[in-house]
């Protein structure tokens, strides 16, 4: 699957695009974040207030609940500021 | 009828209007121009965004609008990339036979953008630079355009 990151997640994160493979027994948007949070300190970082980020399946926002598969295309940033 | 771009270029606001006007079914064409705000001394506003999200996006909430009140046409154009206090961000325009359906769709159409459209604005202060926070008051204008 295709992870992306906008703003300061990327920022933070250090990339802006990555590919994973969905870990199994992910799935949802929920259970990826716990995984990422997981790996290292700047995802422990990126991650560490849920509240502040939101996030986008396929390019559609979608919920913590939302399914993920493999092959999704997943981007977190934080809430939109544009106009 | 959707016109959806994002660029960096300035667009050209009275060209925007004649196209939308154009054929002679559109009585009524309303617009709003976005600017940078010379706020706390901010020097310019660097704008993000998520390609492909972005105008599909945007396209979904061009195709609400026009579900919910008969347009002839929607023109949404977002600029990205760094600009100074004055500059055009974002220009939204709706036309429809009648002015009231014009007026709604354009507000409808600008509030989605501000809480939906996936933007994002770094502000430069002092040679300093940091994210622009999203707004409760912007939630809270899209939140009343929600069907019971």
């Amino acid at each position: 699957m295709t992870l992306l990151y906008f703003a300061w997640l990327r920022q933070v994160i250090g990339s802006g695009e990555e590919q994973i493979t969905l870990p199994p027994g992910i799935g949802d948007v929920r259970g990826l974040i716990t995984h990422l949070k997981g790996l290292d300190a700047k995802y422990a970082q990126a991650f560490a207030d849920e509240g502040r980020i939101r996030t986008a399946v396929n390019q559609h926002h979608a919920a913590l609940d939302a399914p993920v598969s493999d092959g999704d295309e997943i981007a977190f940033f934080p809430p939109v500021t544009g106009g | 009828m959707q016109r959806i771009v994002i660029q960096q270029a300035p667009f050209d606001l009275n060209a925007e209007v004649a196209a939308l006007a154009a054929g002679g079914a559109a009585g009524a064409v309303v617009n709003f121009t976005g600017h940078v705000r010379a706020e706390d001394g901010l020097a310019s506003l660097t704008l993000e965004h998520y390609p492909g999200m972005t105008e599909a996006e945007i396209a979904r909430m061009a195709a609400e609008a026009a579900a919910r009140w008969p347009l002839t046409g929607i023109t949404v154009i977002h600029r990205v990339g760094t600009l100074k206090p004055g500059d055009a961000i974002v220009l939204v325009a709706a036309a429809a036979a009648h002015r009231t359906p014009a007026f709604a769709a354009c507000e409808f159409l600008m509030d989605y953008l501000k809480t939906h459209a996936p933007f994002w604005k770094q502000e430069t202060r002092n040679g300093e630079t940091r994210w622009a926070e999203a707004r409760a008051s912007d939630d809270a204008a899209a939140s009343r355009w929600r069907k019971p």
